[in-house]
């Protein structure tokens, strides 16, 4: 009997029971969609820190605080107060260096007239607009004018004015809005870029960072200083050049760890993309056992259905078949039943991880790396867990399988 | 057509050892109608399971249309099976699920022919058993005596060197009975060779040659001097000229 004669056959044998056949897949189905959505939904997620990470500047470098580390306590990164202007100052605009923007940030509550809202305040020097590449909807950005003078002006993003004015297109430029008190004067509006997640930089007020250590903190402390490279070949250029500028400033000894760290992007990205891919392995392992269980409920069911036609199985050989015939068919029963659940299932665990991407607000993305790897680990499931079943029905003696009630 | 020397069979159960078969030697020539008769525990399902090509002989030659078939290996048999011989059995044993005509070409299927010269050859063997109207039914929507038609309609269809028939009345009435017999007799009449075992005297009476199997050995064998003719009621005119 020729290879297309054997799968009409099986198909036949599949279509005769029809909702055993169905129960059967379902277990691969549900594996294989299992394993695409969750790969789809962690690829999604890495997508996503990635895009975030890029989009807080191109060839950034974060320079923050070390750690205080007193009688032995270690206090964690941040905790202690060591970077000043006089740092900021002192990284100079050069080959490597493109721009410096020094960062520090307070929540307070803002109003005008009868709206008002809680949001934070960035203060910050005109740098940050180079280096975040913020675009204004209205009005100009601050200038290096304003830091020196300690000027009262604010930048709002599109969020604070929806939040105050009840429209984010309302003119707002000119007015005078109040933060904790102070009366500041709104000079533009930046673009809505749509950013969520930590640091949206839609729902912020930028202001001089003199006017809000004065103002609004009363401390001269940074909590961060931004530097933007001016191309990913002088990252490292930059960070080293830093490094050393800053361990001058400091008067650090030779041999004394640095108070202070700098972060390239690039290292952020690695960390978190290695984070997300751990997870997404983890979701992966786990539906793909789910995709094993699948492939043994496929085995219970050919031993049963084995069995359950072993007269069949009988007349077949009585009239001529040979053991291999009897063997294809089965196994291609096994095969067909698991690359049908392997397609379904793709198609599930598809529109499953758009779902979940569309509930969950993310972007989830499909390989098709993990679409192959599940169909042919479905296929390749028919065959190992149809082999044993097969072998069984093929091996059968034709006058005891004639016999069988 | 068929030749047997010396044939033994030895079932082993634990340390006991069985003998179904201690030496039977028999000849079936070409055409000839043959109904092979016994007790049960005679022997004579061996004889048929053998003469079937479903198992082989402990001991002894079997030569059938030429070729030694005692000591051929599974596959090789389910071969011999497909092209020598034809199968009827007493449950008729269709596959449940599938129609007449499906049936019918199941061995040809395993024969590697064509579908639409099965399809043809498949018709025209229910036809010639007068049931060319029913070629689409399933076996569950047929009389008994219909599925036995269609399971004979399945043993003739691949032109089979004999046609082996295991108790084809026991699950009939007497009237179907005599139907399946008349069609035999036609085919016998067109040059099949046909084998029946059978317990029912009456029914070896249709044949032309008795064999009597007791304790593993053939007691008798005997030529029927005027055999009884089947009376047809329901068969079309029409058949496989062999």
């Amino acid at each position: 009997m020729n290879f297309l004669e054997s799968i009409r056959v099986s198909l036949r044998a599949l279509r005769a029971n029809k909702l055993r056949s169905a129960l059967t897949m379902l277990g691969i189905i549900i594996g294989v969609a299992a394993v695409i959505a969750m790969v789809g939904i962690g690829n999604g997620a890495t997508a996503s820190i990635t895009s975030q990470i890029q989009g807080m500047g191109s060839n950034l470098l974060t320079i923050s605080p070390g750690q205080t580390n007193s009688g032995g306590v270690n206090g964690g990164s941040g905790s202690s107060n060591t970077l000043t202007m006089d740092d900021v100052a002192k990284i100079k605009i050069g080959t490597a260096v493109k721009a410096v923007a020094p960062i520090t940030s307070a929540t307070a509550q803002v109003v005008m007239g009868s709206g008002n809202t809680s949001t934070s305040i960035n203060g910050t020097t005109e740098g940050y607009e180079v280096i975040k590449n913020v675009a204004m909807a209205r009005g100009r950005y601050m200038t290096k004018n304003d830091v020196d003078t300690s000027a009262r002006v604010a930048v709002l993003g599109p969020t604070v004015v929806e939040n105050l004015l009840g429209d984010a297109n309302a003119s707002i430029v000119g007015e005078i809005i109040k933060i904790n008190n102070v009366p500041f004067q709104v000079i533009g509006v930046t673009t809505a870029t749509g950013s969520t997640g930590f640091q949206s930089s839609d729902d912020m007020i930028t202001a001089p960072i003199t006017t809000v250590q004065a103002r609004l903190i009363g401390r001269k402390t940074v909590r961060s200083i931004l530097v933007s490279a001016s191309s990913e070949t002088f990252m490292q250029t930059a960070q080293d050049e830093i490094t050393a500028t800053l361990r001058k400033a400091h008067k650090i000894q030779d041999g004394k760890d640095n108070d202070f760290r700098v972060q390239n992007q690039a290292d952020m990205l690695a960390t978190m993309t290695s984070v997300t891919q751990t997870l997404t392995m983890l979701l992966g392992g786990i539906a793909g056992i789910s995709l094993l269980v699948g492939g043994i409920g496929i085995m219970n069911i050919m031993l049963v259905s084995v069995t359950e036609r072993t007269r069949e199985i009988g007349i077949r050989k009585a009239i001529g078949a040979k053991s291999t015939d009897i063997l294809l068919q089965f196994l291609i029963e096994a095969v067909v039943l698991s690359i049908l659940g392997g397609g379904i299932g793709i198609a599930l665990g598809y529109g499953g991880s758009s779902l979940a991407g569309k509930a969950l607000k993310m972007s989830t993305s499909i390989s098709m790396t993990s679409v192959f790897v599940a169909f042919g680990f479905s296929a390749g499931i028919g065959i190992i867990f149809g082999v044993f079943p097969a072998r069984k029905a093929a091996a059968m003696d034709p006058i005891d399988a004639l016999r069988y009630e | 057509m068929i030749n047997l020397k010396g044939i033994k069979k030895i079932y082993a159960n634990g340390d006991i050892q069985v003998a179904a078969l201690s030496g039977v030697d028999l000849h079936v020539g070409a055409s000839e109608f043959v109904s092979i008769m016994g007790p049960s525990g005679s022997g004579k399902s061996s004889m048929m399971n053998i003469l079937g090509c479903l198992d082989t002989p402990t001991e002894g030659e079997y030569f059938l249309d030429g070729t030694d078939v005692a000591k051929a290996s599974g596959d090789d048999l389910a071969v011999i099976r497909n092209r020598k011989i034809g199968f009827i059995f007493q449950g008729f044993n269709l596959l449940a699920r599938t129609t007449a005509l499906e049936n019918v070409e199941l061995p040809m299927l395993y024969a590697g022919i064509g579908g639409k010269e099965r399809r043809e050859r498949a018709i025209s063997a229910l036809q010639s058993v007068g049931l060319g109207e029913r070629i689409h039914h399933r076996p569950k929507e047929l009389s008994g005596g219909q599925q036995q038609r269609v399971a004979i309609a399945r043993a003739l269809v691949t032109n089979p060197a004999i046609i082996l028939a295991d108790e084809p009345t026991g699950n009939l009435d007497s009237r179907s009975s005599e139907e399946v017999m008349a069609i035999f007799q036609r085919l016998h009449a067109l040059g099949n060779t046909i084998i029946i075992v059978t317990h029912e005297p009456d029914i070896a009476e249709f044949t032309e040659r008795i064999v009597r199997f007791r304790d593993g050995h053939i007691e008798g064998d005997e030529i029927v001097e005027n055999p009884r003719i089947a009376q047809a009621h329901v068969i079309e005119a029409g058949g496989v000229a062999k």
